[in-house]
């Protein structure tokens, strides 16, 4: 290697380098082995085990409420009232947010108090020696309810006759809110061609594998609570139970062990939970809760119900001129606290149509309240609807100019020059790679012969769907955006505290967490590499406000980009104080040293000088070896944030192959592609297998996910019997690949990745299902795209 | 999701095991695989005060080709019937369906006469016994009786089977070398329960069809003998008009559940397309065999 090549490279790039190498994932040994620590797997001295006392029904008054008999059953220790509990709090949640100007959302307290307002709402929780005992205490409870009409319809959630479910807000909707750019009527009043569409989208949860989980343990005379609780956003929760609780934030700790899956379900406030925590208070003991299946289903949070009107002008030519839609988004009976049930709405207006060039636009929402689970954010808020929408219109416009689908995106893409722009949505954008993920695609699909084949299987009567579907994905978002400027105590900024230990190891604490993505491998790799240790020198420590500095925790894909970056900037730092404590025990300046592979070396030639195990020993016992005039910290905490940013934008292309059984309406997923841009790669395999995973859960939402209501607002398939989700027996191959373009706002260049998959695998499955019906003149518009709805398209039935 | 409380016993023999449902009836539950009967306990679906544990009643056992008949024990579990060389000479509809229930998870400790007992209308197993003609032998303090296919399926979870009785084993005629049988279902994803499904066997003899019995599961509240559509197949040939005919017959035949998996009209079609695919593929299947 020159010297002149040598000097280009970023401490990143170094020889043995852990960024950009696939390392197996820390844990995942230990979880297939079956000793992994979920919240469940905690057990305390006294504890005791929850169980609720749920709603029935959608909507319905409270009449009476008697747990005499529950309170005297064999084991129980407490049970509590939505009314008890409300006097054990501060105030009740209020899920608004300052960046949503006019969004009204009603208090909610965490149990009923007089009137439940959907299904599965906690009305008491029974507090017993155990699970069992607590159910069959929870069953003593005697209640009577008088049903009252429920508001089950989006559609009619405005309507005067529909009740208003909260009478303080005069009606039932949330929040209402135009976007736009141009001139959007003077655009579709000239366009040669209007495609336009009616897209539904059914409410889904995430199913995560292990449930929502919390064990609350109140040390009264310490006035100390801990809660381990399956978590994303240790802090965030810490925050939100000090003040609702009326405990200083510091008395609080949450510790979330290990987590198997969140998705963004885990990241809200939940009444369950709060009641468990305010138990052992009360009690002094500590309560364990673990959501099943069943309560899972009616109090996780749900999310996509989405009608959306859509129409695009395209010239004859193929060019897009406008896109219009406008968005009625079903929530549920409150806004969920801390992140309100609008952002997804908000998100499908800002994302709609993002990979291109056009300049007209005009999006509105609605979001309206409903009798049903509360909604909020679930992995890619927003993006897999307008995507979907998006990339059918798109389709759509190909089919009216007679061009081929890659070849209207090809056309119509902000080029990859063409940086800093602004999306008609609004949103700035740089550094993105449309035109290169398109032209990678089309030669990882072998487009052109996937085509011909097409062709040859139609005469066999087979038909064969090839979807395209361009995406771009909000990641690692900043505090002028919403949360920070909305008033949530959620934190845009991530922190990372890494220390040097006496035996040379190196503990690197941080703010993000771990639910078996392999957020800390990541963060071990980029501690390592920058500081010049193996990687089994460094221990990374996640999910415990004791323990890691003030941080954001995992969500909307920012693990790497933001908490990555904490990492690098600190560990940077540790890494040129070691080397100047080393530069005073070896005479030599601290610039003519450098740290390999666990030793300072001569920069330039490697010769080892001294082992970082000798730098701890020095460092922390024998003190007297260094001048009087060094102080060692050998302890760093660093703080990263966007700046301006709203985002770190990533952008991407997928394609899949399906066959559309025409006589049955069965879907099978044949192949995908997934080309996506998250600059920078730590982990290939992590970042493949996060593309993947999201992906599927984006198939999830496609073709199987549906949580029915009936009319009376009675979720109606809440058991894993009948709430279907993706198995592994029916997915295809996914073929993953990357472009990268560091951003530049770190040092790191990564963006997000997490969400990537998931934002773009309805549209993509919907446009292959769609180019396999063009020949019969049927569109499939609803999601999920089950054999029904295909029939119905196709009209067979 | 815990159970409510009751009352676990274990008979070593059959004679135990009737007597104590001669005792309790209908608030006893009897625990064969328990793929069924855990979920709905945990759920508190199912609320019994005693469960009876029959897994250790050794003469409910095996599988067995006796009297001109094949014996499937009640505890035959739904893999040994799989792999059954028995099953797959005598019974090659029943080894057939078997790959389409569930998984092998559940293979593994699900058993025939669960299956059998509980009656799901999307279940394979009731669908192939009402197709073979087989029968049910229930045994209880009262004494031993054998219930045809034919009058053992009422409708949704109900059977002839009376809370005092116990399912004993299932009594199948073995296929002919003449009969043609073909297992087909549908479902959203491999190992569900079928939304269509059709268990048939018939004979032909020369391109002309004789005695069909199409059974049709999946769609219905218990799986259905299609005399109509049957009679529409019944001494003809094989012949896509026929087979249409078939199909429109099924309208007089079934009447589908509306649930989440479908609308009765999606299901007539589906069961129509099964029916077309099947009757299709079965001249291939008769010049193989």
């Amino acid at each position: 290697m020159t010297a002149e090549i040598k000097a280009k490279l970023t401490p990143l790039d170094r020889p043995n380098t852990y960024v950009g190498r696939t390392v197996s994932r820390q844990g995942a040994r230990k979880a297939v082995a079956g000793a992994g620590q979920y919240t469940d797997d905690i057990s305390l001295p006294r504890m005791l085990h929850a169980a609720f006392v749920r709603s029935p029904y959608a909507h319905a008054r409270l009449t009476k409420l008697d747990v005499n008999a529950a309170k005297t059953a064999p084991g129980v220790a407490l049970v509590m009232t939505g009314k008890e509990l409300a006097e054990r709090i501060t105030a009740p949640w209020l899920g608004t947010l300052t960046c949503f100007p006019g969004m009204k959302a009603a208090p909610q307290y965490p149990m009923v108090i007089e009137r439940a307002c959907w299904q599965g709402e906690p009305v008491a929780i029974v507090v017993a020696q155990s699970r069992a005992l607590a159910e069959d205490a929870a069953e003593l409870v005697e209640i009577e309810w008088q049903e009252l009409p429920a508001a089950a319809d989006k559609e009619t959630a405005l309507d005067r006759t529909t009740p208003v479910i909260h009478p303080d807000l005069g009606d039932n909707l949330a929040f209402e809110k135009t976007i736009g750019s141009g001139d959007v009527d003077a655009a579709f009043k000239a366009a040669d061609i209007v495609v336009e569409e009616t897209f539904r989208f059914g409410r889904h949860t995430a199913v995560s594998l292990e449930s929502r989980a919390i064990l609350a343990d109140y040390n009264k005379p310490a006035e100390r609570l801990i809660l381990y609780t399956s978590s994303q956003a240790p802090h965030m929760i810490q925050t939100i139970y000090a003040r609702m609780l009326g405990i200083p934030d510091h008395n609080v700790r949450i510790v979330a062990p290990d987590v198997g899956g969140s998705f963004g379900m885990k990241i809200h406030s939940y009444g369950d939970e709060v009641a468990t925590a305010a138990a052992s208070m009360a009690l002094g003991r500590p309560v364990k809760f673990i959501a099943d299946r069943l309560e899972s289903f009616v109090s996780d949070i749900h999310a996509r119900e989405n009608l959306i009107k859509a129409r695009l002008a395209v010239s004859r030519a193929g060019d897009i001129e406008a896109i219009e839609i406008d968005v009625l988004s079903g929530a549920g009976a409150y806004s969920q606290y801390p992140r309100t049930s609008v952002f997804e709405a908000n998100q499908v207006l800002t994302i709609t149509g993002g990979p291109y060039r056009h300049k007209h636009y005009r999006a509105k929402a609605t979001v309206v309240y409903m009798n049903k689970v509360p909604t909020s954010q679930y992995r890619a808020v927003g993006h897999p609807i307008g995507n979907s929408v998006g990339e059918s219109l798109v389709d759509m416009a190909a089919a009216a100019c007679g061009l081929d689908p890659l070849e209207i995106r090809r056309r119509n893409v902000m080029p990859d020059d063409g940086y800093p722009a602004v999306t008609a949505g609004g949103i700035k954008v740089k550094e993105l790679s449309h035109q290169k993920c398109l032209a990678a695609l089309e030669r990882r699909m072998n487009y052109a012969a996937l085509r011909a084949e097409q062709a040859i299987l139609r005469k066999q009567g087979i038909y064969r769907g090839i979807g395209i579907a361009a995406f771009i994905k909000g990641t690692a978002p900043g505090p002028n955006g919403y949360y920070g400027i909305g008033g949530a105590p959620i934190s845009l900024q991530d922190a990372c505290t890494i220390r040097l230990d006496p035996g040379g190891g190196i503990i690197c604490a941080v703010g993000v967490t771990e639910q078996g993505q392999g957020v800390n491998t990541v963060m071990g790799q980029i501690a390592a590499t920058t500081l010049g240790v193996p990687l089994d020198q460094v221990r990374v420590i996640s999910g415990d406000t004791d323990a890691t500095p003030f941080g954001g925790g995992t969500y909307a894909s920012r693990a790497t980009a933001i908490g990555g970056e904490a990492v690098l900037k600190a560990a940077g730092e540790l890494r040129a104080e070691i080397l100047s404590i080393a530069g005073a025990l070896l005479q030599a300046p601290a610039g003519s040293l450098d740290i390999v592979d666990g030793h300072i070396v001569d920069a330039g030639t490697d010769r080892r000088r001294i082992s970082l195990k000798e730098i701890g020993r020095i460092g922390h016992f024998q003190l007297h070896e260094l001048p009087n005039s060094v102080q060692p910290r050998l302890s760093v905490t660093h703080r990263f944030r966007l700046l301006d940013d709203l985002y770190i934008l990533t952008n991407g292309v997928s394609g899949a192959t399906v066959d559309v059984d025409t006589d049955t309406g069965f879907i099978t997923l044949r192949k995908a592609w997934v080309v996506e841009d998250c600059g920078r790669i730590v982990n290939p395999l992590l970042a493949d297998e996060q593309v993947r995973g999201g992906f599927v859960q984006g198939l999830g939402g496609a073709l199987y996910e549906h949580c029915i209501y009936d009319d009376a607002a009675q979720l109606v398939n809440g058991t894993l019997a009948d709430y279907l989700t993706p198995m592994a027996g029916e997915m295809p191959d996914i073929d993953v690949a990357h472009i990268h373009t560091p951003t530049s706002v770190s040092e790191l260049g990564a963006k997000g990745v997490g969400e990537s998959g998931t934002a773009s695998a309805p549209a993509v499955v919907m446009n292959a299902v769609n180019d396999a019906l063009r020949p019969l003149g049927a569109r499939v518009t609803e999601q999920p795209m089950t054999p029904e709805v295909v029939l119905r398209a196709l009209g067979k039935i | 999701m815990k159970p409510a409380r009751f009352h676990y016993v274990r008979p070593a023999s059959i004679a135990e095991a009737v007597l104590l449902l001669a005792e309790h009836g209908e608030d006893a539950s009897i625990l064969a695989g328990g793929q069924s009967l855990m979920p709905v306990l945990n759920m508190r679906l199912s609320r019994p005060r005693v469960v009876v544990d029959i897994n250790r009643i050794a003469k409910l056992k095996g599988i067995a080709l006796a009297d001109g008949a094949v014996r499937i024990g009640a505890l035959a579990r739904h893999v040994e019937v799989m792999r059954s060389p028995l099953i797959a000479r005598h019974l090659p509809l029943i080894a057939e369906a078997m790959p389409n229930v569930a998984h092998v998870a559940v293979r593994n400790r699900g058993t025939f006469g669960g299956s059998v007992a509980l009656a799901d209308p999307s279940a394979e197993m009731p669908a192939c016994l009402l197709a073979l003609g087989g029968a049910v032998v229930l045994e209880s303090t009262r004494g031993r009786r054998q219930v045809a296919a034919e009058d053992y399926f009422h409708g949704l979870y109900d059977t002839a089977r009376r809370p005092d009785e116990l399912l004993i084993e299932a009594l199948i005629p073995p296929q002919r070398p003449d009969t043609l049988s073909a297992f087909m279902e549908l479902s959203r994803r491999h190992g569900d329960f079928a939304i269509a499904g059709l268990a048939c066997t018939l004979r032909h003899d020369a391109g002309v069809i004789h005695a069909p019995r199409l059974v049709y599961f999946g769609s219905e509240p218990r799986p259905v003998l299609a005399r109509t559509a049957m009679a529409a197949l019944d001494g003809k040939a094989w012949s896509p008009a026929t087979h249409d005919a078939v199909a429109a017959a099924l309208a007089d035949d079934l009447d589908p559940i509306d649930n989440t998996f479908g609308s009765p009209a999606a299901k007539l079609h589906l069961q129509r397309v099964v029916t077309r695919r099947v009757l299709d593929g079965l001249p291939d299947k008769a010049r193989a065999a």
